[in-house]
């Protein structure tokens, strides 16, 4: 099993898709500093926006919120959508299926590098985001969602948490790509197709008579980490977002693994 | 009694209204170098993806030593077992060797170790830190052998090894099995090739339209059928009732000073016999045989796969 993950790893960072999605999730940020360093005034209207030049703590929050629309979601999908689909299209498939492990291990192996990659451009994202904040504005304490005034350590402590739970929507949406790599086989149509999963969910929290929806909804837990950014902390956003991703994870990863495990390796 | 290297029974692989493979049968001993024969698109490929468990079959089993890849799982039937169907390929962005390592990886067992032993083995060494992407294709059937020797194979299943390659990779290709073979391991190999299958196997399986027309020796193949033979004797008109008196003797006919007639080894030794009971002197008995193209353009129908539908799913 860990041999398949770090073989999956390996491959991941042997692609040029990979390099382009860690690189854009990290110039983000950059463009992002470098652009406020130049311009007066700011994004005010975003969760801890009017905050911006008091410490580099609140680029990475003010990045998370803006990167949700189709940012993370195309970056995610970029590598999650090729995982499967690319052993098809090189005729791998075929190869590594003729060795010593079942199939449910090679697609455990393939869905942890995909959340491994996940999880690494949210993070780089952030660190990048924190420097290039930092070198502009201190590394001073933060102002919280409800007004009072964190320390920096402590902000850094909240940092890691929200990335923490900004990572599980993200999951899904990887898990919808996956699911798709699998079934079509082919990357740029399970790319595309995740892309548009986000955005419909997106869409969904934006039209009238989808209240009663909405907290369900994969795009609304991206919001999730505001929880933590409340004094005292509000947990009921983080646990539904728990749930709720679970179960956007757990549903496109069962019909992947059914099909992934049936079906017939041919030359496509 | 342990269970033959490959024992398929009642194979059958059905895409839609396709009937890829139909019940097929077939027995691969310990020792054998059995040639899977057949015109493209005859079902051998699919045959060979069910052996390894790629694909399911719609009815029957294939168990490799007495192992089912769907019932048992590729982990537990595919131990001792390598092999590969049509090209073999590899991850073009990783070196050749690379490649190897996580294969090896894949296979446990301490198979890394090995990884610059079978380079060494496929004469693929110096280009092993080379990405695959830049490899020509006898590099990449090479390396494909490589791979499948990492797994200490008992059993060697390899889907037309020498297509594609040019006439040396071809004769090296065909050394390299030979070779293999004489160190115990027991090959499949499926080839449109006649003149290959000859070269290198013992056994052979003929397959046409998803079925098997003939298995056994190329010997046997050969014996088997009506072969016409010329005669020449120093009495012919007695020499003609004898022939025409034998067994298994048809289309008798004079040809000048000779006869022809055509049957097979055994009635043409029984001839002989008689007619030296006759006190006939034989100056030639010369069979003209039915060349195993013909036999095998017979057997297969003579035409190409390719024409039909069934070339898409083989």
């Amino acid at each position: 099993m860990t041999a398949v993950y770090r073989w999956e790893l390996a491959k991941l960072l042997a692609q040029k898709r990979t390099y382009l999605g860690l690189g854009a999730a990290m110039l983000v940020p950059l463009i992002f500093v470098i652009v406020l360093q130049f311009q007066s005034g700011g994004p005010n209207d975003v969760p801890l926006g009017r905050y911006i030049r008091d410490t580099g703590l609140a680029v990475p929050f003010v990045a998370l919120f803006f990167m949700s629309f189709w940012a993370f979601p195309l970056i995610t999908s970029l590598v999650a959508g090729d995982v499967v689909a690319s052993e098809s299209h090189n005729g791998t498939l075929k190869t590594i299926l003729t060795r010593s492990r079942e199939r449910g291990q090679v697609f455990a192996g393939k869905v942890l590098a995909t959340f491994t990659y996940t999880a690494a451009v949210v993070v780089a994202m952030a660190t990048i985001g924190l420097i290039a904040g930092s070198l502009a504005w201190g590394f001073n304490p933060l102002t919280s969602l409800s007004g009072t005034r964190v320390s920096a350590g402590h902000g850094l402590a909240l940092l890691a948490a929200s990335i923490g739970v900004y990572f599980l929507p993200l999951a899904g949406i990887a898990s919808f790509a996956l699911m798709l790599s699998t079934i079509t086989r082919n990357s740029a149509a399970s790319v595309v197709g995740a892309l548009m999963f986000a955005l419909l969910m997106q869409l969904l929290t934006v039209l009238p008579g989808t209240e009663g929806l909405r907290p369900y909804l994969l795009a609304t837990q991206f919001d999730a980490w505001h929880g933590f950014l409340r004094v005292p902390a509000d947990w009921e956003p983080i646990g539904r977002a728990a749930w709720v991703c679970a179960l956007y994870v757990a549903a496109p990863l069962a019909v992947a693994y059914v099909v992934f495990l049936r079906r017939d390796v041919t030359e496509d | 009694m342990s269970a033959p290297p490959v024992a398929a029974r009642g194979l059958v692989k059905r895409y839609g209204r396709i009937l890829a493979v139909d019940h097929v049968d077939l027995t691969v001993e310990p020792g054998d170098v059995f040639g899977y024969l057949g015109p493209n698109g005859a079902g051998k490929t699919t045959s060979l993806r069910m052996m390894l468990g790629l694909i399911r079959p719609t009815e029957g089993s294939v168990e490799l030593f007495g192992r089912d890849p769907v019932k048992d799982g590729v982990r537990k039937a595919l131990d001792g077992v390598a092999g590969f169907v049509e090209a073999p390929r590899f991850y073009p962005y990783l070196s050749g060797r690379k490649n190897l390592r996580l294969l090896a990886d894949y296979d446990g067992h301490g198979a890394g170790n090995r990884v610059d032993e079978m380079l060494d083995v496929v004469e693929l060494r110096d280009r092993g830190g080379d990405r695959v992407g830049g490899y020509s294709h006898g590099m990449r059937q090479r390396l494909g052998i490589a791979a499948a020797l990492l797994r200490n194979p008992k059993l060697l299943l390899l889907d037309e090894p020498t297509t594609g390659l040019d006439p040396a990779g071809m004769r090296d290709m065909r050394a390299l099995v030979r070779r293999l073979a004489g160190e115990g391991i027991t090959v499949l190999l499926s080839s449109h090739l006649l003149g290959e299958v000859e070269e290198l196997c013992n056994r052979v399986a003929i397959i046409r339209t998803g079925t098997i027309v003939y298995e056994g020796t190329l010997h046997d193949l050969l014996a088997t059928s009506q072969t016409e033979y010329r005669l020449r004797v120093t009495e012919p008109e007695r020499a003609l009732m004898i022939c025409s008196a034998q067994r298994g003797v048809e289309k008798i006919r004079v040809e000048g000073p000779e006869l022809r007639f055509q049957a097979d080894e055994q009635a043409a030794a029984a001839i002989s016999i008689a007619l030296g009971q006759a006190r006939i002197g034989i100056t030639a008995l010369v069979p003209e045989t039915a060349s195993l193209e013909e036999l095998f353009l017979g057997l297969t129908g003579g035409e190409s796969g390719d024409k039909s539908a069934r070339a898409e799913v083989a």
